[in-house]
């Protein structure tokens, strides 16, 4: 695996007024990694992944994602990475193509590529049948897989996930887990934020948030082996506690 | 304390509860567990009597749940989905108002939550939208408790709170259950089983098996093998092509392989090797509730 | 009881710790009075008249210095012939035009009705109105001053060129506190119950011995009392600020008041037993109820120059008939006889929507 970086954190640090909601953090992300970012409710998580997503402004530090500075190029950053979280996927009103379409249009692909995207889309989980139906009539683990689709149509360097399987079913969960598989093995980073253990268990690497800092940091393997744990739940209480 | 028969509900054309059946024994900590838009959530309101089922039965505590429903509200403790809390008053006040809703007071029944209000008493001033979710969850339980129901309907009390506050809230369950109270509980972790002393799965309206978490766990029909290789992507692939396989599914960073009592390790080894997966190891484990769940799955898939 | 109290007083919480909600409830009816109350002035000066002396007899001659002296008008022009009167408005120079009649102090004098009529420009119907009602106070002025003659002999016909129907003078007074009012009890009952569907406790409380006219009666008690704290500041906004007339008991005026909130919270909760997210509600009242109170209950537009439909659809507004209840007790000082009848429509109005809430009140969900 080449060493190419794809975000890299400075004592990245975000206020509100007297609140350090992120405190000093730094780490880096490698091309082609799963990165679980995890966190007790009011971490700190959110926070700093709506910094790396540009959503949201930092007060100190630096950061470059996919190449670009957070603070000097957030409308590049912006075109160069995806993003689906449980709450924002899909229009329910709107067909999946229409959906297809529509993110294919705000990402500037053109026709063409938004026609071919789609099909690859609808032939690789076998969607034929329900091309044209509202996205609303759709079960939701299906609903889960094309969001993922949708969110890497313009093939960005990375993607950010938030909870992206909570209330999936096991087997649809595994489903969806294999795309971001395969997304990984073509390159694309795909950086986790969740508090569901499970999900986290997927990730090659793993970083665990407490009070705005990190914590922990290393693989899978790595954590249950310092903090001497059976699963990455156990680690998290320790760490959390 | 809680019987239910044949119950089914519809809305239109949808079939959220196809014809369920169970029961819940008097101090029994019973878990329903399966992922959103399994009819959880249905069964909670017709037991509460927020819905009427299309057909079949339902009693709580032996009132019927459409005819008795005035009874039922006097004795149950219900939290809703989603924390239904008052966000612009404070933890006191919610609690304070509860409390009179049901004609009691804190005091009252304070010995129920004293464990759950004391991490919440440095708060007790703070409004209720302005917690973490843990202790949102915490308050939503207090509220649920204080006016001492014989019966807590709790449907996913667990989902949007971390590991740590999940896991306090299965040790006041716990702790719930030796003072005498019947816990009705529903939950999308797999996890979250092992805690209860029956668990029901159910999928798609319908119970897929019920029983004790362990005997769901020993009943596990196969011989499951749990893979850890250098890359799960790799080894699910390459297991695709293992013709002796029943399933392979990964969990975190290995692979749970479920194969027929015949096929040995070797057979196993041996085929990961002839395609170049670096094997760190491999060894037969007891399966898991959520294997058991997939297993379920796949032969209702199957069927249908 | 206990109960009752602990959760009028969960709702007066709701409602002082929403900023929004403290804004609409007590900052909106000042605004708009306020508002309403400036651009709608009352206060005339020096408005362009013009006079046409058929008669030129002393009376008239009389009559003419006296809304001369008056220091409302300024007399313009002594016309000549009706024909001049449509040129003088047409040329925008007058706003009003009197005409006397033939022999007007003789008729006046032998108790025969003496004629003036009154012409005004109503393409701009308030001021028209204004200034023909401080012409009237003149009129009255001048008969009793006259002596020997009973007010009655003098007859003045009154025109309102271009707009003939309009006859509102202090319309918006009671208009505002109508809007106001429905706008407080009626939508904001119905978003608060929402709330609590959107938010999930709707099913605790359902779920609890509570009974269901407790979070009705609730949810009805908290707005009650704050919509009559509203109706009073706009009635003193009105009398004193405005100077708007007040003839009537304020007893009665109170009652109903009371009565037309009463029927308000009743859509209010009506409204929100259909609606389950704040946002219906929120557009329901403001489509179903707040639009045709502004348009069709005669606050803006005269009622009587509607197609017959939308007349027909103003009657049953509660609004309409409150309107015509509160002008007449407010400027006519008329006791409870004169609008026994329209006080009966509301009050039929209510129980007819308080009877269709109970009947839609769900103990269940669905």
């Amino acid at each position: 695996m080449t060493e190419e970086k794809v975000i890299v954190a400075n004592n990245l640090t975000r206020t509100f007024g007297k609140f350090t909601a992120v405190d000093h953090i730094s780490f880096d992300v490698r091309r082609g990694e799963i990165f679980g970012f995890l966190g007790a409710n009011g971490a700190g998580k959110t926070t700093a992944t709506k910094m790396l997503t540009g959503i949201l402004s930092s007060s100190g530090g630096y950061a470059t994602v996919a190449g670009f500075d957070i603070k000097k190029h957030r409308n590049r950053l912006k075109k160069n990475i995806g993003y689906m979280s449980q709450k924002f996927s899909l229009y329910e009103d709107l067909t999946l193509k229409e959906n297809i379409r529509f993110y294919g249009g705000i990402y500037g692909l053109s026709k063409k590529e938004t026609a071919a995207k789609t099909g690859e889309i609808v032939e690789r989980l076998d969607l034929k049948q329900i091309e044209n139906t509202l996205i609303s009539e759709i079960p939701l683990g299906w609903k889960q897989k094309i969001a993922f689709s949708v969110a890497i149509i313009h093939s960005p360097k990375i993607v950010f996930l938030d909870e992206p399987t909570s209330g999936v079913d096991p087997i649809t969960r595994r489903q969806f887990w294999n795309l971001i598989y395969e997304a990984a093995e073509n390159g694309i980073t795909v950086f986790v934020t969740t508090h569901y253990m499970d999900e986290a268990e997927y990730c090659d690497r793993i970083s665990m948030m407490t009070e705005g800092k990190i914590a922990a940091l290393g693989s899978l393997h790595e954590l249950l082996t310092k903090y001497n744990s059976k699963s990455m739940d156990e680690v998290f209480i320790k760490l959390a506690r | 304390m809680i019987a239910i028969q044949n119950i089914s509900k519809s809305y239109g054309d949808v079939k959220a509860l196809n014809s369920i059946s169970f029961r819940v024994e008097k101090g029994q900590l019973f878990g329903l567990i399966g992922p959103d838009g399994s009819g959880k959530t249905s069964l909670f309101r017709i037991l509460t009597s927020l819905l009427k089922p299309t057909s079949g039965k339902a009693t709580v505590a032996g009132f019927n749940t459409v005819t008795d429903y005035k009874d039922i509200r006097k004795i149950v403790g219900y939290m809703p989905e989603r924390f239904s809390l008052y966000m612009d008053l404070t933890v006191e006040e919610n609690l304070k108002f509860f409390a009179t809703v049901f004609n009691t007071t804190i005091r009252e029944n304070y010995h129920l939550i004293e464990e759950i209000y004391q991490m919440l008493e440095p708060f007790k001033n703070r409004r209720a939208g302005d917690l973490s979710g843990g202790m949102k969850q915490k308050l939503a339980l207090s509220c649920a408790l204080i006016h001492k129901p014989e019966i807590l309907l709790l449907d996913e009390p667990t989902t949007g709170v971390d590991p740590v506050s999940r896991k306090d809230f299965w040790d006041i369950l716990k702790k719930l259950q030796k003072s005498g109270i019947t816990t009705l509980v529903s939950t999308p972790f797999m996890d979250d089983a092992e805690l209860c002393d029956e668990v029901a799965l159910v999928q798609k309206g319908e119970i897929l098996k019920m029983d004790t978490p362990q005997n769901l766990a020993n009943g596990f029909p196969h011989k499951l093998w749990k893979i850890v290789s250098e890359n799960n992507y790799r080894t699910l692939k390459v297991l695709d092509e293992f013709e002796t396989k029943i399933s392979a599914f990964s969990f975190g960073n290995s692979v749970h392989l479920a194969t027929g009592d015949d096929v040995d390790e070797q057979a196993i080894v041996n085929h990961l090797k002839q395609h170049n997966v670096k094997l760190i190891s491999i060894a037969i484990i007891k399966a898991h509730i959520e294997d058991v769940f997939m297993d379920l799955m796949s032969h209702e898939k199957g069927s249908s | 009881m206990k109960t009752f109290i602990a959760f009028v007083s969960k709702e007066f919480k709701h409602i002082f710790r929403d900023r929004r909600t403290l804004i609409i409830l007590f900052g909106m009816p000042v605004v708009l009075v306020t508002l309403f109350g400036f651009a709608i002035t009352t206060e005339i000066n020096n408005a362009s008249i013009a006079v046409l002396d058929r008669s030129h007899d002393s009376y008239s001659r009389k009559l003419i210095d006296k809304i001369s002296a008056s220091g409302y008008f300024n007399i313009k022009s002594e016309l000549q012939s009706f024909n001049q009167i449509e040129k003088s408005f047409s040329n925008g120079k007058i706003k009003l035009a009197v005409v006397i009649g033939n022999d007007f102090g003789k008729h006046l004098i032998t108790g025969k009705n003496a004629e003036i009529q009154i012409v005004t420009d109503a393409s701009d119907p308030n001021t028209a109105n204004i200034i023909s009602n401080y012409l009237m106070a003149v009129f009255q002025n001048f008969t009793t001053e006259s002596g020997v003659l009973p007010p009655s002999n003098l007859k003045i016909d009154t025109r309102m060129l271009y707009n003939p129907e309009n006859r509102s003078v202090f319309m918006f007074v009671p208009g505002v506190m109508t809007v106001i009012l429905m706008l407080v009890s009626a939508m904001m009952t119905s978003i608060t119950i929402a709330r609590e569907k959107e938010l999930g406790t709707m099913e605790i409380l359902l779920v609890s011995p509570l009974r269901p006219w407790v979070i009705t009666i609730g949810k009805v008690v908290p707005y009650l009392l704050l919509s009559i704290i509203n109706a009073i500041t706009i009635l003193l906004l009105g009398l004193f600020v405005f100077k708007m007339p007040m003839h009537g008991s304020y007893l009665l005026l109170f009652s109903e008041i009371v009565l037309f909130i009463l029927s308000s919270l009743m859509l209010g909760l009506l409204i929100s037993t259909m609606a389950s997210t704040q946002q219906t509600a929120m557009l329901g009242s403001m489509m179903g109820l707040m639009l045709p109170t502004i348009l069709l209950s005669g606050f803006i537009f005269p009622i009587s120059s509607m197609p017959v439909i939308l007349q027909y659809i103003s009657h049953i507004l509660p609004a309409k008939w409150f309107i015509i209840i509160i002008k007449s007790i407010m400027l006519k000082g008329t006791g409870f006889k004169p609008i026994a009848f329209e006080t009966g429509i509301l009050a039929f109005i209510t129980i007819v929507l308080a009877v269709m809430t109970i009947k839609k009140f769900k103990i269940r969900l669905e």
